[in-house]
C-alpha cells in the first residue's frame, strides 16, 4: 500500500497546471518528432534538453516534459511506418510490415487507430509495471557497494549494443571513446587536470549535453545532406488515403489477446539491459506470427501484425525506465539521454533517488499515466493533424533542427566554444555512423564515465589497494558473468538476428535506436 | 579498407591517450588507484578493439562521392562560421544566413531558401526569445 500512497503523492505533484501543460506540450512535440522520419526519440529528447534547462524548470517539470516527449515519440513512430512505409524511428520498423499493406488497402485510418490503441495498452500497462517493479529493484540496488556498481556499469556497456549488434569490437570502441571523453577535465578525487592540453575551457570537462546534441541531432543533418536526391530521399514517396479513423470494436476486440501477450513480452525486453524497444517490437511481432498466423496473413495487412509491434515497443519504452530510475544505469539510447537530464539538473539517479527525491520519481510516474491518456486522445481523433506534419519536407525541417540545437546549447553556456565542439561532434557522429559504430555507447560513456571511475577507485580504496575486491562478492561476480555473456552472445547469434530484423527496411546506422 | 584506416586511427588515439594519461601530474595527496589507472584501462579497451577491426575489417560502407563529401565539409564549415559569427552579427541575422544555406543545399530553390532562412530565424526568435524568454546571442543591433 506504500506504493499506492506514493503514487497518490505523485499525482498531487503532477496535477498542477504547469506540469499538465508541460506533459501536453511534450506529448504533442514528441508525437511530431516520432512521426518525422529522421527525428527519433533520442534526438528528439536531445534537442529539447537544453530547452528545459534554460527555461529554468526544476527537475520534476523537466523530466515530465522530456519523458512525455519520449513516450510521444514512441507513439508517433508508427505514423510514417503506416503511411509511408518508412519507420519514423527504429522501433517502429516492424510496424511497416503489416501497417503499410493495410494502408495500401485503404485502411490506413484503421491501422493508425488500432496501433494508437495498441500503443496505449502497451505504454499504460508498462507504467504499472514500472510502479510495481522499480521499488523492488531499488531494494536490491541498496545492497550494491562501489564494486557492484562498477560491475553494473560494465554490464550496461557490455550489453548496450544489444543482442542484434553485429560488431562488438565497434561497440567496445564506442564505449571507450565515450569514457575517454569523460576523463577530460579536472580529476574529481585529486584535483589534477587531465587531458586538458592547457585549454581553460576543458577544465570543466566536456559538457555531455554538447556531445549528445552534436552526435544525435547535427549528424542527422549531415546524413540528409549526403542522401539528398538519391533513392533514400524520402520526399518523393506517394501519398496514401487515410480512410476512416474510428476502428470497429470487433477489430480491437480481435486484437486484445495479441496486445496482452506482446505488452508483457515488450516490458520484459525493455527492463533487460541491452534489449530495448527495437528488440521488444521485433520479438513481439515474431512471437505473434508464430502463435496466431494460421492463415499466413501476417505481412499482408493483418491488423494483429500492426497491434503486436506497437504494444511491444511502447511497453518496452516503459520497461526501459525501470533500470534508469532504479539503478541509474540506462539500457537504451533514449533513457541514456533522459539520464543526462537528471545529471544536468544535479539529481543523482539510482536507488537513493526513490528516498531522496520521491517527488521526482512519483511525479514523473503519475505524469506518465496522465500523458498516456493525452496521447491516446491525440493519436486517435487528432491523428489527421500529425499526418499533415509528414508533409513538411526535410529540406525545411533539417535546418530548423540544426538551428534549434544551436539555440539550446548557446542558451546554456553562451559560449561559441561549446558550439564549435558541438559541430565537431556532429561531424564525428556522421563518420561513426558511416563506419557502423554505434553512438549510444559514446553517449553513455560521456555520461557515466566519471561515476564509473569514482566507484572503481572507491572500491579499491576501501580495500586498501586490493584490486581483488572488484570480484569480491557473489553479487559482483554475478554481474560480471552476465556482462561477459551479454557481450559474447551477440558475437555468436547477432549476425543472424540482425539479418532478420532488417527485413522491412534498413534504417540508418542505429541512430534512432529507441 | 575504411575499417583498417579507422582501426589505425583508433590505435594511434589509444596510444596517445595512454601517453597523455602517463604524463598526468599527480598530486602528492592521492588515493590508492590514482588518476591514471582508469584512463589506462580505457586506452587498453580502445587499443584492443581498434586492433580487432584493423585485422578483421567489415565490408566498406558506401562513401559518398567527393562532391558530396565536399558538401558535408562545407556545411560543417558554415556551422563553424555560424558559431563564430553569432556574437558578432546577432542571432537573427546569423541564423537566417545559416538556415538559408542549409535549406538551399538540401534542395530548396535560391529565392525560396532566403525566405525559408528568414522565416526559420524569425520563427525561432519569436518562440524562444519573445515567448519563452531564452537568452539568444545579441549582436550590435540588439537582436
Amino acid at each position: 500500500m506504500d506504493t499506492l500512497a506514493n503514487l497518490a503523492d505523485g499525482f498531487a505533484v503532477a496535477l498542477t497546471f504547469q506540469n499538465l501543460g508541460l506533459a501536453l506540450m511534450g506529448c504533442f512535440l514528441g508525437t511530431i518528432m516520432g512521426a518525422l522520419p529522421g527525428l527519433g526519440p533520442s534526438n528528439g529528447v536531445a534537442i529539447l534538453i537544453p530547452l528545459g534547462f534554460t527555461l529554468g524548470l526544476g527537475p520534476t517539470p523537466s523530466l515530465i516534459l522530456l519523458t512525455s516527449v519520449y513516450f510521444g515519440a514512441m507513439y508517433g513512430g508508427r505514423i510514417s511506418s503506416i503511411l509511408l512505409n518508412i519507420p519514423g524511428d527504429e522501433p517502429a520498423m516492424m510496424t511497416c510490415l503489416d501497417g503499410y499493406p493495410m494502408a495500401q488497402k485503404g485502411r490506413a485510418g484503421e491501422a493508425l487507430a488500432l496501433s494508437g490503441v495498441a500503443s496505449f495498452v502497451g505504454a499504460f500497462f508498462a507504467t504499472w509495471g514500472l510502479v510495481l517493479l522499480a521499488p523492488q529493484l531499488v531494494k536490491v540496488a541498496l545492497l550494491f557497494g562501489p564494486a557492484e556498481y562498477f560491475a553494473l556499469f560494465t554490464l550496461a556497456f557490455a550489453t548496450l549494443g544489444g543482442i542484434s549488434a553485429t560488431n562488438q569490437a565497434k561497440s567496445a570502441f564506442a564505449a571507450a571513446l565515450g569514457l575517454g571523453l569523460a576523463m577530460v577535465g579536472v580529476d574529481t578525487q585529486t584535483g589534477v587536470p587531465r587531458f586538458t592540453f592547457g585549454e581553460v575551457h576543458l577544465y570543466d570537462g566536456i559538457d555531455f549535453l554538447v556531445a549528445i546534441v552534436g552526435l544525435f541531432a547535427l549528424s542527422e543533418v549531415f546524413v540528409f545532406l549526403e542522401h539528398r536526391g538519391t533513392d533514400r530521399d524520402i520526399s518523393t514517396k506517394p501519398k496514401v488515403q487515410i480512410g476512416r479513423i474510428i476502428p470497429p470494436w470487433s477489430l480491437i476486440r480481435s486484437c486484445i489477446p495479441t496486445m496482452g501477450r506482446t505488452t508483457i513480452l515488450g516490458f520484459i525486453a525493455g527492463v533487460l539491459p541491452g534489449a530495448g524497444a527495437s528488440l521488444g517490437s521485433f520479438i513481439s511481432y515474431t512471437m505473434e506470427k508464430r502463435l496466431v498466423d494460421r492463415d499466413k496473413t501476417f505481412g499482408t495487412g493483418d491488423p494483429r501484425g500492426v497491434a503486436a509491434p506497437e504494444a511491444g515497443n511502447n511497453a518496452a519504452a516503459g520497461g526501459a525506465l525501470v533500470p534508469m530510475l532504479a539503478l541509474g544505469v540506462p539500457g537504451s539510447g533514449t533513457t541514456a539521454v533522459l539520464l543526462a537530464v537528471l545529471l544536468a539538473l544535479n539529481v543523482t539517479p539510482g536507488p537513493l533517488l526513490f528516498t531522496n527525491n520521491p517527488d521526482v520519481v512519483w511525479g514523473l510516474i503519475a505524469a506518465l499515466f496522465i500523458g498516456n491518456f493525452m496521447l491516446l486522445a491525440m493519436n486517435i481523433p487528432m491523428v489527421g493533424l500529425f499526418t499533415r506534419v509528414l508533409l513538411v519536407p526535410p529540406r525545411i525541417l533539417m535546418p530548423i533542427v540544426a538551428m534549434i540545437s544551436f539555440v539550446g546549447i548557446y542558451g546554456i553556456s553562451g559560449s561559441s566554444f561549446d558550439l564549435l565542439v558541438m559541430v565537431g561532434f556532429g561531424v564525428l557522429g556522421w563518420v561513426l555512423r558511416k563506419l557502423d559504430v554505434p553512438l549510444v555507447p559514446v553517449i553513455l560513456g560521456t555520461l557515466l564515465g566519471n561515476e564509473m571511475e569514482v566507484n572503481f577507485r572507491r572500491a579499491v580504496e576501501i580495500a586498501n589497494g586490493d584490486y581483488g575486491v572488484l570480484v569480491g562478492s557473489p553479487l559482483s561476480i554475478g554481474l560480471w558473468s552476465i556482462a561477459v555473456v551479454g557481450f559474447v552472445l551477440p558475437i555468436l547469434f547477432g549476425a543472424r538476428l540482425k539479418r532478420r530484423m532488417r527485413i522491412p527496411e534498413d534504417s540508418e546506422g542505429g541512430l534512432t535506436r529507441d | 579498407m575504411s575499417d583498417r584506416i579507422f582501426g589505425g586511427i583508433g590505435l594511434v588515439l589509444a596510444i596517445f591517450f595512454a601517453w597523455q594519461a602517463a604524463i598526468i601530474q599527480e598530486s602528492f595527496l592521492t588515493d590508492a588507484v590514482g588518476p591514471k589507472v582508469f584512463p589506462w584501462i580505457i586506452a587498453a579497451v580502445m587499443g584492443i578493439s581498434s586492433l580487432w577491426f584493423l585485422l578483421k575489417p567489415d565490408p566498406d560502407p558506401d562513401w559518398p562521392r567527393a562532391g558530396r563529401l565536399a558538401e558535408i565539409a562545407m556545411a560543417a564549415l558554415v556551422m563553424v562560421a555560424y558559431a563564430l559569427a553569432l556574437p558578432e552579427l546577432g542571432f537573427v541575422i546569423a541564423t537566417a544566413i545559416a538556415a538559408a544555406y542549409l535549406t538551399w543545399r538540401l534542395g530548396s530553390r535560391p529565392l525560396e531558401s532566403i525566405a525559408i532562412g528568414v522565416g526559420t530565424s524569425l520563427g525561432i526568435y519569436v518562440i524562444f526569445r519573445l515567448i519563452l524568454g531564452l537568452s539568444l546571442a545579441r549582436g550590435p543591433l540588439g537582436f
